[in-house]
């Protein structure tokens, strides 16, 4: 298969000397060995888009024996392992690769760069990331079952409380996180030092800006992951007793070191999602972005602040009051920066001469849901009241909504805006607004009665229920099943893309602005050789 | 388009229902039976207020910029893209809002953590899968397990009114006075939850929580644990009913007596033999209740998971009979396989032993009595 | 155009990498600090404080109250001597917990401390506790193990019941003093 057209003889831009004589080589060769930032982007996408059906379908289980009260299809235990290996599929294997698939094609082109700094660094990035999930899936089948204590893996139940594929685990999160590290690296290094020249820093594209803050949170904090998961290693075969109070340690320790590194992966994992908003919401409105420099503010105050909110997630461990306070206090504190770009792609959107092709709609779609999963962040925040909230479903709702019609809609989003770009082929606009329409429908069918069942009293991670929550749960699960399905729409609408379709010119949307909409459609499989002139 | 309308419509339908009304319905929270738990209700629906005008007013006005602002309309985009004072207003502006929330939030915050003067303490440990309650004032301790019959779980029985919130022994308390609770684990994390007191604490093993409650009306309240500690997690629900003060006095006096005619009785029964007929009877109904939920009514277990004991070799060679009596009395480390020594009395720990040696065609004849298993918890060997 | 020198930036990216790697590893004995500092988690120092701040305040009363809990794997009997006391700040006071081996074999243990409220924890001076050190017990022993503290007047107002818990672990198969003796097991 091949996504970019190898046609070197078409260019809009300056004649680029040398990428006359090169051709990729092709199959298994050239994407096992691809160096070529468009070439890993699409690795990336095509893996997350993968990753993001498997974890679907681990839901799938999950929602189909939540269907109805009573133990129907799996056992509790099994159903453990499906709630823990979904969160970290969909956290590590769908989400964050989506998100540097979009880095990797898009931030070279937008800074008039021809390729990342580090482009065989890149390679690796990309490849060790199957092998890790293949560890992870495999655990699934060890004797004794996979992980089944959370995608958060608290100790001691993940310490002397599990088997062993706590080490399979262990060494997959690890190979993840170095994956992670190296893809952020590299976007630092390209931003800093392959800007076209006149590509100032407060000229560049808001998603470039989010990416390069996004980069700097993961070499923050992802190291101090692999600390915590190697530190559940030791405690459970090497005898240390960090998390065990037998031996002098303290459970609690535990959450305050991975929610140090949790809670900035969660803005690790939404904030190239304002990016990509900030790219489209201007496009269709005809306008430009309301507040550039502010929101540039915002994104780092969001960033800055996103270390110190961590135990607003432990609220209930028993924290003396001065300490709930200020991260009631911190947390609450959050919401200003990220009302302020809410209220700058209003500001974008008003008077604008606004069209709604889809990448329009899901735009405009995580601008409504991800507020209103913001609201109920707003809500958790208050220490008091989330001790009423705190590992019911109000949580599950709260952090389904940010994520599913937050992050995975601006990359569905991102996809259907830029996939003219990058195949030369417009996508079939009917088919993506069914895919809209039904994915917008099931997907609040599934995720709002969350809030429900949570504020009755119907905790997290259980496999069965008390029967006051049974009519809800079916509706949502029904939800699931719709919006599982209506990915296939998804599926449909790019396979077609990638094989044909109404040919994309290089500008694609009418009010689109930046350096890739200088480049053909599909762009040259080395674009930018030359720098562009940046005005 | 349609979102916001719907996402409007479904704000306003529960904005116009009557907040009494809105809290019985199973779509929000609880007012609860004590102060505590009402002022959290108050300042949960106050800060939902909030969220929703804030969404009525952005939504709003993006809702009304689709309508109006569409290129198809023939209008044209104006170009301005930046005001300093606008954006400190919308900067300021939910400062404020957020201060004038922190306040009350506040206030609640610091009553809720206050623990001193109270009247009744309960220790309150968590363990895979149950809770145990001891009074510090009394002599009474207990287990309080999951009550629903493994066959309604199954599918194979109706499920009854309080499924998965009922218990053997639930958690007695008086009315009207101050009752703290000290939360630990023996095991993994934990937490115990009363949605009706908004008292939730977390259980952390080699660590002690406080939390306190106050309820006005006697009653049953039924809450879940609320930390994932493995597999049956979902299983380990929590009771507590409030009595009369003097309701409660007769109840803890009366369970004092029975805890003690219950502890001397066993020191008898250790000089006791019990029949085989009688163990296997015995020993298969602690089977069916304690054991098979794991281990299968048929013994076989779950391959992988949980081992099987029909032909198992630890469970048929008489030389391993001592290995069984100490996986029973104090679990597997690393594994579901609980400790249940201090749950089940010695007779009946000698009689499900006595059960899976026998049954399914394990037929060692071994017959293992109270005395047998006093003596392996003194680690004497035999 | 020569192409950009990525080493420097390349370098000290790595460098902040692994710092913030150690970082993680740091924040160990950070919270050990921070929860001395604040008595963030209820736990008391592992060391012997002395009688300093023992200035007596007959003003005030404060209750401790006292909680043992063996570990479940655990055979030994283990139990407060009282189950409370009334105490002026500043008051020295010896307590005893009582704690006896059944088993038929040597065995070691560890009592693991908690306080509650935790930032009570900060103001409980134990200038003597069996805590400190590995309690070794000979089959069918007995011991009355002494506690000696006082309540640092400085103790804020709000805090008038102090309750102190102990968790008794195994620990003979990590002690080199059981290494020969017939060691229980435990069942692990």
């Amino acid at each position: 298969m091949s996504t970019i057209s190898t046609d070197t003889h078409q260019h809009a831009g300056p004649h680029d000397a040398d990428h006359g004589h090169h051709h990729p080589p092709a199959g298994f060769k050239r994407w096992f060995y691809t160096t070529n930032h468009k070439d890993i982007g699409t690795l990336y996408l095509l893996f997350a888009l993968t990753m993001f059906f498997i974890g679907g379908l681990m839901a799938m289980v999950i929602r189909a024996e939540l269907f109805q009260p009573g133990l129907q299809l799996v056992q509790p235990d099994f159903f453990n392992q499906m709630t823990t290996v979904h969160g970290l599929i969909m956290v590590f294997g769908a989400v964050m690769p989506a998100f540097t698939g979009l880095a990797n094609w898009l931030i070279p082109m937008m800074i008039g760069a021809p390729d990342m700094a580090l482009p065989r660094m890149n390679n690796w990035s990309f490849w060790i990331l199957p092998f890790a999930f293949a560890i992870l899936l495999m655990s699934l089948f060890m004797e004794g079952g996979g992980p089944g204590f959370g995608w958060t893996f608290y100790a001691p139940l993940s310490t002397k409380y599990s088997g062993d594929s706590t080490a399979l685990f262990v060494f997959s999160v690890h190979i993840m996180g170095i994956s992670s590290i190296m893809g952020a690296i590299n976007v630092i290094v390209t931003i800093f030092n392959l800007r076209a020249p006149g590509m100032t820093w407060m000229k560049m594209p808001l998603f470039v800006w989010t990416w390069l803050i996004t980069a700097f949170l993961l070499i923050a904090v992802m190291p101090v992951l692999a600390g915590t998961v190697t530190m559940v290693l030791t405690d459970k075969y090497f005898g240390t007793s960090f998390f065990d109070a037998a031996g002098g340690g303290d459970p609690v320790l535990f959450q305050h070191i991975f929610w140090f590194f949790g809670h900035p992966e969660v803005y690790i994992m939404i904030l190239p999602a304002f990016g990509i908003v900030s790219s489209i919401v201007p496009t269709f409105s005809r306008k430009p972005l309301f507040g550039y420099a502010s929101m540039v503010y915002a994104t780092s105050s969001i960033a800055l602040l996103s270390f110190l909110v961590w135990a607003h997630h432990m609220f209930t461990t028993g924290m003396p009051v001065f300490a709930e306070l200020f991260f009631m206090y911190c947390t609450m504190l959050i919401a200003v920066p990220t009302g302020v770009k809410v209220f700058n792609w209003v500001a974008t959107m008003w008077r604008g001469a606004l069209t709604f092709e889809v990448p329009m709609m899901f735009a405009i779609a995580f601008i409504v849901l991800f507020t209103i999963g913001g609201f109920s962040g707003l809500m958790l925040a208050i220490t008091p009241a989330d001790f009423q909230y705190h590992d019911t479903y109000f949580v599950v709702a709260h952090f389904h909504y940010v994520l599913v019609t937050g992050a995975i809609f601006s990359i569905i989003a991102a996809a259907y805006y830029w996939l003219p770009k990058w195949t030369g082929h417009m996508y079939d606009e009917t088919l993506g607004q069914w895919h809209f329409w039904c994915s917008l429908i099931s997907v609040n069918l599934l995720f709002f009665p969350m809030h429900f069942v949570g504020l009755a009293g119907m905790p997290r991670r259980i496999p069965d229920y008390a029967l006051q929550f049974a009519d809800f749960n079916a509706l949502i699960s029904i939800g699931g099943f719709a919006f599982g399905l209506s990915q296939l729409l998804f599926l449909w609408v790019i396979v077609k893309c990638i094989n044909g379709g109404k040919p994309a010119t290089n500008q694609v949307w009418e009010g689109a602005e930046g350096l890739e909409w200088q480049l053909t459609s599909p762009p040259p499989y080395h674009s930018f050789t030359t720098p562009p002139d940046v005005k | 388009m349609a979102n916001t309308m719907y996402h409007r419509c479904s704000l306003l339908a529960l904005l116009c229902v009557d907040s009494a009304i809105a809290a019985e319905m199973p779509l929000n929270m609880t007012r609860g039976v004590t102060e505590i738990s009402q002022k959290v209700y108050d300042l949960h629906m106050t800060i939902f207020y909030i969220c929703c005008a804030i969404g009525l007013v952005v939504f709003g006005a993006m809702f009304w910029s689709i309508l109006h602002h569409r290129k198809a309309k023939g209008v044209q985009p104006a170009q301005f893209h930046e005001s300093t004072k606008v954006e400190l207003l919308w900067t300021a502006i939910p400062v404020v809002i957020l201060v004038l929330m922190a306040i009350p939030a506040t206030r609640t915050l610091i009553a809720m953590e206050d623990t001193s003067k109270s009247e009744v303490t309960v220790l309150v440990t968590g363990s895979q899968w149950k809770w145990h309650y001891k009074y510090l004032e009394y002599p009474v301790e207990y287990y309080s397990l999951l009550a629903t019959p493994a066959k309604q779980i199954q599918n194979k029985l109706r499920k009854n009114e309080n499924y998965l919130l009922e218990v053997d022994r639930p958690l007695v308390i008086p009315t009207g006075k101050k009752v703290r609770f000290l939360m630990t684990s023996d095991d993994v994390i934990h937490s115990w939850w009363v949605p009706a007191f908004a008292v939730k604490k977390d259980a952390n093993p080699g660590f002690i929580n406080e939390a306190w409650t106050q309820v006005d009306q006697p009653g049953t309240y039924r809450g879940q644990c609320a930390e994932l500690c493995g597999k049956d997690h979902g299983f380990m629900p929590i009771v507590v009913v409030a009595k009369t003060p003097e309701d409660f006095d007769s109840w803890i006096r009366a369970e004092g007596e029975r805890l003690a005619k219950l502890k001397a009785a066993e020191q008898e029964l250790l000089s006791m033999q019990m029949s085989m007929t009688d163990a296997m009877a015995m020993g298969e109904k602690v089977y069916q209740g304690y054991c098979a939920a794991c281990h299968q009514p048929t013994g076989t277990g779950l391959p992988g998971v949980f081992p099987a004991l029909k032909g198992s070799k630890m469970a048929t060679e008489t030389g391993r009979k001592s290995e069984h009596i100490q996986i029973v009395l104090n679990g597997k480390a690393g594994t579901a396989m609980q400790a249940f020594g201090k749950q089940l009395s010695l007779q009946e720990i000698a009689a499900v032993i006595t059960y899976e040696r026998n049954a399914w065609d394990n037929n060692t004849g071994d017959l293992v009595q109270a005395a047998d298993i006093q003596a392996a918890k003194n680690g004497q060997k035999e | 155009m020569q192409a950009p020198d990525h080493l420097p930036l390349l370098r000290k990216l790595l460098i902040i990498t692994v710092l913030m790697f150690g970082f993680g590893f740091a924040l160990v004995p950070l919270y050990d600090v921070f929860c001395d500092l604040t008595g963030l988690n209820g736990k008391t120092s592992t060391m012997a404080a002395t009688a300093d701040r023992a200035i007596k305040d007959q003003q005030r009363t404060i209750t401790i109250e006292f909680l043992a809990k063996p570990d479940p794997k655990m055979p030994w009997r283990f139990e407060p001597e009282i189950r409370q006391i009334q105490v002026h700040p500043g008051e020295i006071k010896v307590v005893h917990y009582a704690a006896e081996n059944p088993t038929s074999a040597l065995m070691v243990a560890q009592a693991v401390p908690s306080v509650s409220p935790g930032q009570a924890a900060l103001y409980f001076n134990k200038m003597e506790c069996f805590c400190f050190q590995r309690q070794t017990l000979k089959a069918g022993e007995k011991l009355m193990m002494p506690l000696q503290f006082y309540v640092d007047p400085a103790l804020p107002e709000q805090f008038s019941t102090i309750t102190l818990s102990y968790t008794m672990y195994d620990v003979t198969q990590h002690s080199p003093a059981a290494t020969g003796a017939a060691v229980y097991q435990t069942g692990k």
